[in-house]
């Protein structure tokens, strides 16, 4: 390493402040506590599915008017759509290079991810109410 | 090496032979983005369930439908090829079966449970329907 001479600033401080390391490793733990959640989210969920294939419209209502049914459903969408957005950010971030369009991507990533998790939460409480 | 200079040649991608556990890693990113796509389907159903009869009935009439179960397949074959390899994306996190050995035997095991957990998801779920 060519170091300055004139300056009195160490290697280590120069380079101190500078990388990525600040929000990687909260990245990668969100990822990880979502794909753990996932397991026995992804479990309830497909057996819920088996169960109402074909079913009718009151049927389906009656499963999301129980309150432990309701909640996993909230949990398996809020929890999916988190992990979809990281998961598709990082595809983003190792595939498009063009930095207003990777940013671009994962803006419409994130904000569309967040909106339809919301419309799945508000469908879930507009038939659990009742409204 | 072949290019007489005796050093190592990175993978040429067109013509080397990806091994079964380059293929697996990224099959897992693929069916991940294929996945949060088929997630359109289920806000598709929870909204038509909120909104009425009707809407549900399309929605359950477009999932029945030949394409619809094509997608629905397709859908759960991948939702259980991530699944079981997400986990064993943890057991690797947690410093677990890495050496090549473990890794080998671990790839028929994924797809070993792939194909089990999906051909009988399909059994019980036309039985049901």
């Amino acid at each position: 390493m060519a170091s300055n001479s004139k300056t009195l600033r160490s290697p280590l401080q120069v380079a101190r402040g500078l990388g990525s390391a600040k929000h990687g490793t909260e990245h990668w733990w969100s990822q990880r506590l979502t794909s753990i959640a996932l397991v026995p989210l992804t479990v309830w969920f497909v057996f819920g599915v088996i169960g109402h294939l074909g079913a009718g419209h009151a049927e389906f209502i009656a499963w999301m008017r129980s309150p432990f049914s309701a909640v996993m459903m909230v949990l398996t969408a809020v929890v999916t759509f988190h992990h979809a957005q990281s998961g598709l950010q990082v595809v983003i971030e190792d595939y498009v290079h063009a930095e207003w369009q990777k940013m671009a991507l994962i803006i419409g990533v994130k904000f569309l991810s967040f909106a339809l998790a919301a419309a799945c939460v508000l469908a879930v409480v507009k038939i659990f109410i009742g409204a | 090496m072949a290019n007489g200079s005796g050093r190592p040649l990175s993978p040429h991608l067109q013509v080397y032979k990806l091994p079964l556990t380059a293929v697996m890693s990224i099959t897992h990113r693929i069916t991940g983005v294929g996945l949060a796509v088929g997630t359109l389907l289920l806000v598709w159903w929870l909204v038509a369930a909120a909104a009425g009869p009707e809407a549900f009935a399309r929605a359950q009439g477009f999932i029945g439908s030949f394409f619809g179960l094509l997608l629905m397949f397709g859908w759960s074959a991948a939702l259980y090829y991530h699944l079981c390899n997400g986990i064993r994306h943890l057991v690797w996190d947690a410093g677990k079966a890495i050496e090549l050995p473990d890794a080998e035997r671990n790839n028929k095991v994924v797809l070993g449970a792939t194909a089990v957990l999906t051909v009988l998801t399909w059994i019980v779920g036309l039985a049901v329907w």
